[in-house]
């Protein structure tokens, strides 16, 4: 949910710039511009694949404020 | 007037008529006895409680609706409809659905509010919100002890290592459980910093998967802003809290599947968008490629080179004409020099000598005399041809 583009986003951009290419009608400027665009973006998308955070969290409500916790499956059972 | 007599068969049918057409389908609640199964798959038995009793048929085709095998002794509710059974001229239940009470009750909880909220339009697609294909943070009420969460973390963990699993955890049966879980749906949605909420629980009874029917929790679902897959019990369990989240997972594990989209694929899905990318900025590098060679090749390209030898060949030309013109130039201009020449030939006193005239000077001072009138008898005077001069002796004057 940050502000950074999602992998969402980057996905759908990309099929999106290979459906420009297979369309054809660019010039050769463009054309290489969406590439290259195009390379930027599956490096992004494997990047944000790789990044393992695997974060498990707790939500703890204290009052009306709200606070994140580790979760441990193994003590909790 | 003689009072109508009735045959046996008549009067009969005008019972069975009346009951039939006046009673609704009911549900009876009472013990079971004198059960049989005949050999024609049909069940016989009577519904009694401590004052009456009722005879009651089940028939063979609608045993599938049985989800226990009825026996003597048994308390349980009914679903039919009041028949006359002619030949005995006794009035009967044929039932449609036999529950045993206790889970009969709940069955029928369930049937009702199933209907009244379906009917309040709590089911309607309209209301449902699209599950996010890709959620980065997805959040998670069920129990912090059960099964369900573990299955739930292992997969999504093993699918989408780089999604964040935040669990709100509750208990999931017993006393106090809707409240947990409709206030933990709540929760989630004032939290707000989650894609996509699983709620759910595993296998378990009826009564144990019970929370998932009560109203409250349907209408944190039905509330919920968070898009919201149900995930309780295994495939056979529908509870209606399935009914009203945006997306029903048969199990907690399969609600996991359905949340995250496995990585590998995703992976693969993008190398081979890769590679058409790849592919087609080679084809589109080639077409422009044949493009310019086609160009290069056109006449309206070869036209400035053409046009660059033709120029080279006028320049020949123009070379060749300026030089010629250039020497013509030289040969005007000296013609036109001899002609000037010619002029001031004709100009110079010496022509003038050339066509006969003389030059007559005064001596000694030698004063050009143009007037006979300026010389007396005897003045000396110098007179000069084209070729040579004389001296002279003034001998005769006339003046004009």
């Amino acid at each position: 949910m940050g502000k950074e583009k999602s992998f969402e986003e980057a996905l759908k951009r990309l099929e999106e710039i290979v459906q420009k290419l297979e369309g054809g009608d660019l010039s050769l400027d463009e054309s290489l511009s969406l590439f290259e665009e195009g390379i930027n973006l599956s490096r992004f998308c494997t990047k944000k694949l790789a990044q393992a955070e695997k974060k498990v969290e707790k939500l703890l409500k204290l009052g009306e404020e709200f606070k994140l916790e580790p979760l441990d499956l193994e003590e909790e059972e | 007037m003689q009072p109508k007599i009735y045959t046996v068969t008549e009067i009969t049918r005008e019972v069975k008529d009346l009951l039939e057409e006046n009673i609704p389908p009911v549900w009876v609640e009472g013990e079971i006895s004198n059960y049989t199964l005949h050999s024609s798959g049909h069940r016989y038995f009577s519904l009694k409680d401590e004052n009456s009793q009722i005879r009651c048929v089940f028939w063979r085709w609608q045993a599938f609706s049985l989800s226990f095998e009825p026996e003597d002794g048994m308390k349980v509710i009914a679903l039919g409809n009041i028949t006359v059974y002619e030949k005995a001229g006794q009035y009967q239940l044929y039932v449609e659905k036999l529950h045993p009470l206790g889970i009969g009750k709940l069955e029928l909880e369930f049937q009702r509010l199933k209907e009244r909220l379906y009917k309040e339009g709590l089911f309607d697609e309209q209301h449902k919100v699209p599950i996010p294909e890709f959620p980065q943070v997805i959040g998670v009420v069920t129990s912090p002890t059960g099964a369900a969460i573990r299955d739930i973390v292992k997969i999504i963990q093993r699918r989408a290592p780089d999604v964040n699993i935040i669990l709100n955890p509750v208990r999931v049966q017993g006393k106090g459980a809707k409240e947990e879980i409709a206030q933990a749906i709540r929760d989630f949605n004032q939290y707000k910093k989650v894609d996509l909420l699983i709620v759910g629980r595993g296998g378990g009874s009826l009564e144990d998967l019970w929370a998932f029917n009560e109203e409250v929790v349907v209408r944190a679902i039905y509330d919920s802003k968070i898009p919201i897959i149900s995930a309780v019990g295994h495939e056979i369990d529908f509870t209606i809290s399935d009914f009203v989240a945006d997306l029903r997972a048969p199990t907690p594990s399969a609600g996991a599947e359905l949340a995250v989209r496995d990585r590998t694929e995703l992976i693969k899905e993008m190398n081979s968008l890769l590679n058409k990318l790849v592919s087609l900025q080679k084809s589109t590098i080639d077409l422009f490629k044949r493009e310019v060679e086609s160009l290069v090749k056109s006449y309206g390209f070869k036209r400035p080179l053409d046009m660059l030898t033709q120029l080279s060949q006028r320049t020949d030309e123009l070379y060749k004409a300026l030089s010629k013109g250039v020497k013509n130039f030289f040969e005007f201009k000296k013609k036109s020099l001899s002609l000037v020449l010619g002029k001031l030939n004709v100009l110079s006193p010496l022509s003038v000598f050339e066509r006969g005239f003389s030059l007559t000077r005064k001596l000694p001072e030698l004063m050009i005399i143009k007037d006979a009138g300026l010389l007396k008898k005897d003045d000396r005077v110098e007179v000069k041809f084209l070729k040579g001069k004389i001296e002279s002796k003034v001998e005769k004057i006339e003046k004009e």
